[in-house]
């Protein structure tokens, strides 16, 4: 499968000339199956630019419903096409159903046109499960990250594997990082994959001043992918005000071992 | 390696904070986490006790009601926690590991997670005399 990163910065789009290189569309992630099947993982600004698929249906899948991560949904050209079969999943709730609650942004005033505009969408509320879409087997999991949090795991017919984390959270109440696998929120997702793409919005200070926002330091994300046995860690979720430079500086610095690391760049493709 | 459901992690996250005696246990009555402040009660630190099975519990604590009757299996606040999924509050008398007396308030809480995943039940403890 191919991995395109249509946005990678967290929180809020940052264009202009400090975020050239990394980017500054928010949270959106194609995953293309070697038959044209595809998946986005969320539907941040970089969505924007995603083109339709060729195999007649398109699933976006979102990890949780904070805006850099849907405000791209009312900019999905796929979404929008006729042609498609269209699905949106996302983490259920206990008061709302996920269509009401993306109807609130994609709604007058926050937004001229409504959820049910879209010609053929269908919107499914996801709990902890595991759910096959054409080739992908995708397991799903609640992690750690203020209000209702989805992490995915796919894998592909051929053995490939991606997990998702984009904003977590894990060690989160821990008195040191890592603590055992089994205690690790997001763990099992992550074990033994392929490519993870994870939060990690912080440096170590930064993260001091921010515990319990639901992200990570970088060196938490370093951990979390060594004691997970990941093969290649994307860095994800940049932090707005995180210019190329300071993202060249803060990743070089890195202590991997024996860990592989593509910093998380708007617009790169990783083949898996 | 097998992992706990979020709501179970964060759950030991947060007791691991409190100085209440706390238990996390899994949907069979497992005991899968106490606290530093159950460690008197239980006369050893989780790190070095693991995880209990729920037998190995009623062994341990030779549970009474407060008059220092037997209390029934079904009738015990992690028991209806478990079985009924909702909250139960006993005053109990029991033995520390260590063979003391307690006198105890115990209230069980089920931990119900979102799709109707039965989790578990966390147990807190407080002294009955305070």
């Amino acid at each position: 499968m191919r991995v395109t990163f249509w946005g990678t910065r967290g929180s809020l789009a940052r264009s202009g000339p400090s975020t050239v290189r990394y980017g500054g569309d928010t949270a959106a992630v194609e995953v293309q199956a070697d038959d044209g099947s595809t998946l986005f993982l969320d539907a941040g600004s970089g969505i924007s630019r995603a083109k339709p698929p060729t195999n007649g249906r398109v699933d976006v899948l979102l990890t949780h419903l904070h805006m850099d991560h849907i405000q791209g949904l009312g900019f999905c050209k796929p979404l929008f096409d006729p042609a498609l079969e269209s699905h949106i999943w996302g983490p259920s709730s206990t008061t709302m159903a996920l269509d009401e609650r993306l109807g609130r942004y994609l709604s007058p005033p926050l937004f001229p046109v409504r959820l049910r505009d879209l010609p053929r969408a269908k919107v499914h509320d996801l709990a902890p499960t595991t759910i096959e879409i054409g080739p992908f087997r995708i397991v799903v999991d609640l992690i750690c990250h203020p209000g209702p949090t989805l992490g995915y795991r796919i894998e592909d017919e051929a053995g490939g594997s991606i997990a998702y984390l984009p904003d977590h959270e894990p060690a989160l109440g821990t008195r040191r990082f890592p603590i055992a696998p089994a205690w690790t929120s997001g763990h099992a997702l992550a074990e033994g994959v392929d490519v993870l793409i994870h939060d990690a919005q912080y440096t170590d200070a930064e993260y001091q001043e921010r515990v319990g926002w639901g992200h990570s330091a970088f060196a938490q994300t370093v951990a979390f992918a060594q004691q997970a046995g990941v093969k290649t860690l994307v860095p994800f979720h940049h932090d707005p005000d995180h210019s190329d430079d300071f993202l060249d500086h803060m990743f070089e610095e890195a202590i991997v071992g024996p860990l592989q690391m593509v910093a998380g760049r708007q617009d790169i493709t990783i083949e898996v | 390696m097998a992992q706990y459901p979020i709501e179970i992690i964060l759950l030991r996250q947060w007791a691991g904070y409190l100085s209440v005696p706390i238990w996390i246990t899994d949907p069979d009555g497992n005991l899968v986490y106490f606290n530093e402040s159950a460690e008197k009660m239980m006369g050893v630190s989780f790190d070095d006790s693991g995880e209990m099975p729920p037998a190995e519990l009623l062994e341990t604590f030779s549970i009474t009601d407060a008059a220092g009757d037997p209390i029934e299996f079904h009738d015990l606040p992690l028991v209806i926690a478990l079985t009924t999924h909702k909250p139960a509050h006993r005053h109990i008398r029991a033995r520390s590991a260590d063979g003391d007396p307690l006198d105890l308030q115990v209230t069980a809480l089920p931990v119900e997670g979102e799709g109707g995943r039965h989790l578990g039940a966390m147990v807190a403890f407080w002294e009955a005399s305070e």
